[in-house]
């Protein structure tokens, strides 16, 4: 029976002074013990809303409940069978917005933990010795993916648990995409991410690293030379946005992909043991209040800025940062300057940063996105003094493949185009998903849009 | 992986490695590059193609030993493998319809030259190409560009090969009409205070003048902006967008600035590097 309690239990979490000068884990994870008994909250309701709230639609109840009762390895393979990636979206899904804002318990009380709960299944078997190999694929119809992030393995691991051979083409030197060079260890540990992906291995998928497909191979060649049947574009949305303010070429500027890649791909915080560096002094200013955001000035702390600003030019209410992100900075002392805008790097004569010039904003009538539209307060200029400025004001799609693959059609922001509801592109057996498709947004949407374009070319080519 | 089947030392401190990269090579034009890590641990740079052999599936980059990454690579031998290599990136040169190209290369720069110029001399163009060095024992690849083009000529800043001076005073009497005769377009490759300096000398003239920027990179394909170079006051990334520039265009103090950011990091890198070295007994 479920046990009426109007508090989740409390993910254990590791000290801030400390956790802050460091990459290991935030977040500690439940205890058996912690996860039972937060298990036990679970309605099991005749109608479960929160799958609703899955873009993956993992079936929440029916893994929940198993940990109530202790099969552990049963809520292991649920939670497997309809998401290939948990202990990834156990970890960075939004699921405040998503499953768990759906859930029944959240009406009166606070809602289930789904996602501590979904780690912990994942984490539990982790921990697992590995059993025997599962069934590889034997159907005839091999299919290509561009693209490691959690859009391009989501559907590969759907493709395989269909019987399709998958091979999937990673630009980079490690697949993982964003998983990668995005999230940092402190929220997504590596060994996590490597253990996913094995899983994925194990199922028959293969992982090509160091190929770009557009540069490398074409999607003529997957097609004709390499002989597959269908193709998935995952690219992701990895290409920065600058603000286009004076100073912005300054020494000691940086995209939030580019500060992050070095030390989550790179390891610049074990430089010079690493040979990447990455530059950063004593204050660092991180313009942009998202979930890439918080990492990155969460990042700037463990490498060694004694502070960390937040510069955004809405008000708290508006950032798209998730409450946990929002409040594991606050509590690491990062320092949040809400309702300004920079409009100007300042440099010295040999052009490193010195200061980020800002002006003060007011909110005004809601804009296109729905929320207030920020003002400049006229007269209100003024210098926040820092060593570094990172802009995390969102990325757009790569245009590598668009640059060299006919009748791929792209809107204007350079998203890939599929048919409404559908994951077909322009091109015949292409297909597409994630933030591709969207521009950037979360993990778990991605997941979703690479499980259900696995489905899609599954019905399609066989 | 990319296994080194051929070594040859061009100087001192520049090699030339020929490596198994079947894919690569059979997508690459000339005016691309690749990006190299080199070992575990190891950074990602940007390696300009210097040549390619689609049958043979094999690619010839050149290499000067500058820093920890040239100089750990530079210890490696034939059947050795290069960790990661990935490309070809960038775009490629639009070689013009007709008329006289010119080549300058700086340093090691001129063996970027080399499939570049072949490609242009097989089109039907008069192809020269001008190749500088502080004297005649730094000058590189100079037959197989002899082979490539229609006319070489040497620059030392010695004199102790061909003209006595640099490879701009050369370019200048070029201009003025000496043989092999003006230039319809220059494309220079080499250090940026050459590249800088054969722009100054083209500007004004009306010949379109082509730089190979090279600036720092992490992922090589648009993903980190940190190779973002001012064009007539736009923002580019040279990965994506270069690596060639119109010269006349390009803001080189900006670009010289950015290259020296991690100055003191390089040292402290290539000093731990020579430390290891002389640790396993290889210096």
């Amino acid at each position: 029976m479920p046990v009426k309690r109007v508090n989740k239990t409390p993910m254990p979490e590791r000290d801030a002074e400390l956790r802050s000068h460091d990459f290991g884990e935030v977040n500690e994870g439940y205890g058996i013990a912690h996860a039972q008994f937060e298990a036990e909250r679970c309605l099991r309701c005749q109608d479960p809303v929160c799958i609703d709230g899955c873009p993956v639609r993992v079936p929440i109840p029916d893994f929940v409940h198993k940990i109530a009762s202790g099969d552990m390895r049963a809520a292991a393979e649920i939670l497997r069978a309809s998401n290939p990636l948990p202990a990834v979206c156990g970890r960075v899904c939004p699921q405040e917005v998503q499953c768990e804002e759906q859930c029944s318990v959240g009406i009166r009380f606070k809602p289930v933990a789904i996602g501590y709960l979904e780690r912990f299944v994942a984490d539990w078997e982790m921990e697992q010795p590995e059993g025997e190999q599962p069934a590889q694929p034997t159907r005839p119809e091999k299919v290509a993916i561009i693209g490691s992030g959690p859009a391009g393995l989501v559907c590969a691991g759907e493709l395989a648990r269909l019987g399709h051979p998958v091979t999937i083409y990673e630009a980079l030197h490690a697949p993982g995409g964003v998983l990668r060079y995005g999230i940092p260890e402190f929220r997504l540990p590596k060994d996590v991410l490597d253990w996913e992906i094995e899983q994925l291995k194990r199922l028959g998928v293969e992982i090509v690293c160091n190929v770009i497909i557009g540069k490398t191979l074409t999607i003529d060649d997957l097609f004709g030379k390499m002989g597959f049947s269908a193709v998935f574009v995952g690219t992701g949305a990895g290409l920065p946005q600058f603000m286009g303010i004076p100073g912005e070429n300054y020494n000691g500027v940086y995209s939030a992909n580019e500060f992050l890649t070095r030390v989550n791909l790179m390891n610049a915080n074990d430089f010079p043991n690493a040979d990447t560096p990455v530059m950063v002094g004593r204050r660092v200013a991180v313009i942009g209040a998202g979930n890439t955001a918080m990492d990155t000035v969460r990042t700037a702390l463990r490498v060694g800025a004694e502070q960390g600003l937040i510069v955004y030019r809405r008000s708290d209410q508006e950032m798209t940062a998730r409450v946990e992100e929002h409040q594991h900075a606050i509590e690491e002392g990062v320092e949040f300057h809400w309702l300004t805008n920079p409009v100007e790097v300042l440099g010295d004569d040999e052009g490193w940063v010195t200061g980020l010039k800002c002006v003060k904003m007011e909110l005004g009538e809601p804009d296109a996105s729905g929320r207030a539209r920020p003002i400049p307060i006229e007269g209100s200029e003024f210098v926040i003094p820092v060593d570094n400025v990172v802009l995390s004001i969102g990325n757009r799609p790569n245009p590598l493949l668009l640059q060299t693959t006919e009748g791929l059609d792209s809107n204007k922001w350079g998203c890939l185009v599929v048919e409404e509801g559908s994951a077909e592109t322009s091109l015949s057996h292409v297909y597409a998903g994630g933030d591709a498709v969207t521009g950037a947004a979360t993990v778990i949407l991605a997941a979703g849009a690479g499980k259900n374009a696995a489905q899609t070319i599954h019905a399609d080519i066989c | 992986m990319a296994k080194i089947l051929e070594i040859r030392p061009l100087t001192p401190v520049t090699k030339l490695y020929r490596v198994e990269a079947p894919l690569v090579a059979a997508a690459a034009k000339p005016g691309q590059f690749v990006i190299v890590r080199a070992r575990e641990g190891g950074e990602r740079i940007p390696l300009t193609i210097a040549d390619y052999d689609r049958d043979a599936g094999t690619l010839t980059i050149v290499i000067q030993e500058v820093g920890a990454t040239t100089r750990f690579i530079g210890s490696l031998a034939v059947g050795d493998e290069i960790l990661d290599l990935v490309g070809p990136l960038g775009m490629a040169v639009e070689p013009p319809e007709s008329g006289h190209v010119v080549g300058i290369g700086g340093g090691f720069g001129a063996a970027a030259l080399l499939c570049m110029m072949r490609e242009f001399t097989a089109l039907g163009l008069e192809t020269t190409s001008i190749v500088g060095a502080r004297n005649k024992e730094l000058l590189i690849l100079t037959d197989e560009l002899a082979a490539a083009c229609n006319n070489v000529e040497l620059c030392t800043d010695d004199g102790s090969a061909g003209h006595k001076g640099f490879v701009t005073e050369r370019l200048a009497q070029l201009i003025d009409g000496d043989p092999p005769g003006k230039p319809d377009i220059v494309i220079a490759i080499g250090p940026m205070a050459m590249m800088r300096a054969v722009a100054s000398t083209t500007e004004g003239t009306g010949i379109p003048t082509l730089v190979s920027m090279d600036p720092l990179m992490v992922d090589g394909t648009g993903m980190c902006g940190g190779c973002r170079v001012t064009v007539d006051n736009e923002v580019k990334f040279a990965c994506v967008d270069g690596p060639l520039f119109d010269a006349h265009l390009v803001d080189f103090n900006e670009a010289m600035r950015r290259n020296k950011m991690y100055f003191r990091q390089e040292q402290r890198s290539t000093e731990r590097e020579a430390c290891l070295r002389r640790a396993a007994g290889q210096d």
